[in-house]
């Protein structure tokens, strides 16, 4: 289970917001208009078993996301959730893998201190003697022109959402 | 079948470090089976020929040829050298105005060698400027003292390494090279693979790879390759890293 943000790990000013997250109900998250630009060269790398609990991630993840190893591993990965993503974007991830496709995206996610960082990701399943444990995610730097059509597209789609539901599950 | 086992090394070793595979290929003969031949391929569409043809018995194999040995040959992961990582470099000529990747331009020619994990991952560090294979121009070289060569003469703008190549290049060469970006993925390494007909040996192996450090001979087998030892690179791991490298490849 997700606990709220604290004020206290958030630098910056910052809005409130409440996310309906998928399965495990609602997260107070405490979000600033700042940006960590993503470092040159890293690869974020993480593995979820099946309901996306986290179980590896490596180095990068943990600098970038602000929490510590022990913070992150046992945590859902919805613990990254930004309320600007919409919920449609989590349901096309989802969808794919359940197809056994890989799924592709330009994400922005939520860091420990409120910031935020934008990341091209790749996920894929974690199939072991025919069965899937888990899924992989590597995540690498984007474009700036790919972020900006990005955030106006999850702009819009989440105007959507909100126009049929205040708070969407994602 | 052959009574001999065809040991291999992935070709993006650094080309100074031929010499310690060949020592490190007597080591092995000595102390897990006087059967084991080296050979060394000269282009990586050879190499993996031999591989298909499952003439190859034990490799120290890239990530990228690891997927496919372990997932479709049945191949065993045992050890990978200890704190080395498989990570890559994007360098320019000294001069060169860029200072970040976003400085480079569709249209830039970008040097490489054939070394597929290389390649695939330096044109991922080239994604935050919009480049891909559809709008630069790609130039080929054998090696990477061509490649440095290339760069040098002004015969291309950038630079694909392997980290550990670019490392071992002559300081005056090296010196006159200016990485750009280099990649921190730290989950993916070279594995020494056994394959199925020493399947029964992987223990014994894995044994004599980690207690290598702790005896002379082997240590000096190990400077000649640029390790200071081997460490366990279990079967979980090896998933781990074929998994990452599907998802770059996808």
């Amino acid at each position: 289970m997700l606990h709220d943000m604290n004020p206290v790990d958030v630098p910056m000013p910052y809005r409130e917001a409440t996310l309906n997250l998928y399965g495990l109900g609602t997260r107070k998250v405490l979000v600033s208009d700042h940006e960590v630009p993503y470092p040159d060269g890293r690869l974020i790398v993480s593995t979820t078993d099946t309901r996306g609990v986290i179980t590896h991630c490596n180095s990068s993840f943990v600098e970038m996301s602000g929490y510590t190893r022990e913070e992150l591993i046992g945590a859902e990965h919805s613990i990254l959730r930004h309320p600007d993503m919409p919920a449609a974007a989590f349901e096309e991830l989802w969808n794919d893998l359940r197809a056994d496709r890989i799924w592709r995206g330009y994400v922005k996610n939520l860091r420990k201190d409120g910031a935020c960082y934008w990341v091209y990701a790749t996920v894929i399943q974690n199939v072991r003697y025919g069965e899937v444990v888990g899924y992989s995610s590597v995540r690498r730097k984007p474009s700036r022109r790919k972020v900006e059509e990005a955030a106006r597209r999850y702009e819009q789609l989440l105007a959507e959402e909100k126009a049929r539901c205040p708070t969407p599950i994602r | 079948m052959s009574d001999a086992y065809q040991m291999t090394v992935s070709l993006d070793f650094p080309t100074n470090r031929m010499s310690g595979w060949s020592a490190f290929n007597t080591w092995l003969r000595k102390a897990l089976d006087p059967r084991i031949d080296l050979k060394l391929y000269r282009e990586f569409d050879e190499q993996r020929r031999a591989i298909i043809a499952d003439e190859v018995d034990i490799i120290y194999a890239s990530p990228f040829d690891a997927s496919r040995l372990v997932r479709e040959k049945g191949f065993v992961p045992v050890v990978r050298p200890a704190g080395k990582r498989y990570e890559c470099i994007v360098a320019v000529p000294h001069g060169d105005p860029s200072r970040v990747i976003e400085d480079l331009q569709p249209g830039c020619r970008v040097v490489s060698t054939d070394h597929p994990d290389v390649n695939m991952i330096g044109m991922i560090m080239l994604e935050p400027a919009d480049l891909d294979l559809g709008n630069v121009h790609m130039v080929h070289v054998d090696g990477y003292p061509q490649l440095a060569e290339a760069l040098l003469r002004g015969d291309a703008d950038v630079g694909l390494f392997l980290e550990e190549v670019f490392d071992e290049l002559a300081e005056p060469v090296r010196a006159l090279l200016r990485p750009l970006a280099q990649s921190r993925i730290n989950d993916i390494s070279h594995v020494f693979l056994l394959g199925p007909r020493l399947r029964e040996r992987c223990e014994d192996a894995r044994r004599l790879l980690l207690g290598m450090a702790d005896e002379p001979d082997g240590v000096d087998a190990l400077t000649e390759l640029g390790f200071t030892a081997w460490e366990t690179m279990g079967q979980e791991d090896t998933e781990l890293m074929i998994d990452l490298m599907d998802a770059l490849k996808a």
